[in-house]
């Protein structure tokens, strides 16, 4: 047994990681080694032929998210992890795998950038690129969990949304939440909701790759299941060949977007704490929001009252929410592990009279309580 | 009497694919007809078969042939083809790509290919140039030659993608043309009999750019130029080297056994499994 169900251990984040993918239930691994994601792949080294699952270390992540998508498509749940400088090799895989709609899972363990940066330290730099890193109009699904027990849940949910969504997921956690160690205390296996990959039930001869459903999503064959056809990049019809037509490419290009778009009741997923009753609200993700929950109970001492607002799924972008429960504060504080970047999606959500202030870290060390609280103090 | 169509038709998604995009007297479209005599006589069921592409003029093939059919980013066809492989070793898999495709922007996956000796067989049908971007230098475009990015003919070496790929350790390595058609139908028959990685190297004609660019002619005399071009083996053996310069060397250059990737990996499973007492 190698998730230990029901146990309580003490567990690091990237390994939690690993463990969740056997848990949702990983059939293929492929890599490229990078600080601070390795051990994601050097524990799925260990696991997976134990399991008599696939894993491979690829010549480069260019490779390895091509090889996931190929390993997907041939019926094995895929993920690869890196950090950064892989990232940004595998956007043209991201895209590809966005456009052909085939469900992989790619973690990005964050650390300090541009370029090689920080390769030790974390930061948050990548959330801008996790949503438009790759090029043209794409739907896309990022996850950024904040402690090691949701390193090993939100995992399983990656993997479960993948399947659901037919898309590639992002798992975000900074290198902070990637290293640190806590003691997790794991679920019994039959508590845990995997979802299985869905296999189509109709004829061969009706099957179409990219059906129009109510859902926008269809269940995908897999190649050597008897269902022949076809995949590519170029833009598609139905079948999956190439087309131009405009009214193909528009119906393509809308269902991509509408299959999240129109669904985000089943993406959204945000933490509020004291939110309603506070006129200011701290807005953190990953890491940070560990510290403004330290933050909010140092004020809470000098009886100043502070909401915090957390995105757990930060793309889709929680809009209708940030707008209801922000949209009427004095001051939304958005610490971040980089200059600046979804404090631009806090600002487009809400109205000119809220004040929202940056707090910024780049150093690659966290942001303290401290520095939140005195970030709070200074503003009201 | 209703004509007799040849069987190949039934590998070809003949009804809604057709036209191709290929230009008349392309080479590309009878390296596909090798495949498919291969295909056949290999007996292979369609269900069972993932041909896999990168981006270019060959790499537009997978579309016409009614296998489980893959056409990937530029030059990673390789690297998708291992993911299918891998994750179902029972699939027979196949990648076909351009000189550009498989040896600039990925070289380095099919030397790794090549390296891990993964059970793929490899169709590069070189034809000196990246056609679908209307005709600039690849690795294989020889000296001197004019492409559109080589107004004053090309300085760099070219590869030999043979060499290549034996030094990577690929099990079997072959170079062919389309106008000995027989002999390539042969080769990609072996290929796909060997376990391990094997290449087929098929020289072809790109008349819309690399003919016009170097005024080699039309379709027919670019044949011409495959023809009196190349050699096989024995002509090579019984040729004195003087003979020889400036001609292509076509056949089976390795043919070994060393055992695939996939071997390789369900037997370090098994130790695992052992190891561990489980
Ligand atoms: C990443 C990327 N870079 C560049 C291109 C443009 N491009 C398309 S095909 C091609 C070259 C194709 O040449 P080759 O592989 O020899 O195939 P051929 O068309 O000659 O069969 C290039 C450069 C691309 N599609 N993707
Ligand atoms: S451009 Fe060259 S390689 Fe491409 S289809 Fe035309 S002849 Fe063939
Ligand atoms: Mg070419």
């Amino acid at each position: 047994m190698i998730v230990p169900w029901g146990e309580t251990r003490l567990v690091q984040g990237n390994e939690a990681v690993a463990l969740g993918a056997v848990a949702a239930g990983i059939g293929f691994f492929a890599g490229y080694p990078i600080t601070p994601s390795t051990e994601i792949a050097e524990l799925l080294a260990k696991y997976m032929p134990l399991l008599d699952k696939k894993w491979i270390q690829m010549e480069d992540e260019i490779a390895s998210i091509s090889a996931l998508i190929g390993g997907r498509l041939a019926g094995s749940k895929s993920m690869t992890a890196t950090s950064g400088p892989g990232f940004s090799l595998m956007q043209e895989g991201l895209g590809y795998a966005c456009m052909t709609e085939v469900p992989i899972v790619v973690v990005n363990v964050m650390r300090g950038g541009p370029s090689t940066g920080l390769p030790t330290q974390a930061a948050q730099g990548d959330v801008m690129q996790a949503r438009w890193g790759t090029h043209g109009d794409h739907p896309v699904i990022a996850l950024a969990p904040c402690n090691v027990k949701e390193c090993f849940e939100l995992t399983i949910r990656a993997f479960n949304l993948s399947e659901i969504f037919r898309t590639p997921v992002i798992l975000l956690p900074d290198e902070i939440i990637g290293h640190m160690r806590e003691r997790v205390r794991f679920p019994l296996e039959e508590d845990v909701d995997v979802v299985p990959m869905p296999v189509p039930d109709v004829p061969v001869e009706w099957y179409e790759h990219y059906h129009e459903s109510t859902s926008n999503v269809s269940p995908m064959a897999s190649f050597g299941s008897g269902y022949r056809y076809h995949v590519t990049g170029l833009t598609h019809d139905k079948d999956g060949f190439p087309t131009r037509k405009e009214d193909e490419v528009i119906a393509k290009m809308e269902r991509l977007k509408h299959k999240i778009t129109r669904r985000l009741d089943e993406l959204e997923d945000v933490q509020m704490h004291d939110v309603e009753e506070s006129s200011v609200v701290i807005f953190a993700y990953g890491s940070v929001y560990r510290s403004a929950l330290a933050a909010q109970a140092i004020l809470k001492k000098k009886r100043k009252t502070v909401g915090i607002f957390r995105p757990v799924t930060l793309w889709p972008f929680p809009d209708r929410t940030v707008k209801e429960m922000l949209d009427s504060k004095d001051v939304v504080l958005v610490p971040e592990l980089n200059q600046g970047q979804i404090i631009h999606e806090v600002e487009r959500m809400t109205r000119d009279s809220v004040r929202v202030v940056p707090l910024h870290r780049i150093d690659g060390y966290e942001i303290t309580p401290e520095e939140i609280v005195d970030a709070v103090m200074e503003v009201i | 009497m209703s004509p007799t169509i040849p069987y190949e038709y039934k590998y070809l998604r003949a009804k809604k694919r057709f036209p191709h995009v290929w230009c008349p007297g392309c080479g590309i479209g009878i390296v596909m007809g090798s495949i498919i005599r291969a295909v056949d006589a290999m007996g292979w069921d369609k269900d069972d078969i993932v041909m896999v592409s990168g981006i270019g003029c060959t790499s537009r093939m997978p579309v016409y042939v009614d296998f489980n059919t893959l056409h990937t980013t530029h030059g990673r066809g390789l690297a998708f083809g291992t993911g299918v492989k891998m994750a179902n070793p029972r699939l027979n898999v196949m990648a076909v790509m351009g000189d550009g495709d498989s040896l600039a922007i990925g070289g380095n996956h099919i030397i790794h290919a090549a390296r891990r000796n993964i059970d793929i067989t490899a169709i590069i049908v070189n034809n000196n140039n990246y056609g679908m971007t209307g005709g600039q230098f690849s690795p294989t475009t020889p000296p001197g030659a004019k492409t559109s990015t080589t107004p004053y003919g090309m300085i760099e070496p070219g590869f030999d993608v043979c060499k290549l790929m034996d030094g990577a350790g690929a099990s079997f390595v072959a170079r062919g043309t389309v106008y000995h058609v027989t002999e390539l139908d042969n080769m990609i028959l072996k290929a796909f009999r060997k376990k391990g990685f094997s290449v087929v190297e098929a020289l072809a004609p790109c008349p819309t750019n690399f003919g016009r660019a170097n005024r080699l002619g039309g379709p027919v005399e670019m044949m011409q130029l495959l023809k009196d071009n190349t050699i096989n083996l024995s002509q090579l053996k019984a040729m004195k080297p003087d003979q020889t310069e400036g001609k292509i060397v076509r056949g089976i250059f390795v043919d070994r056994d060393s055992i695939s990737y996939g071997d390789r990996y369900a037997a370090l499973c098994e130790n695992a499994r052992i190891g561990s007492g489980g």
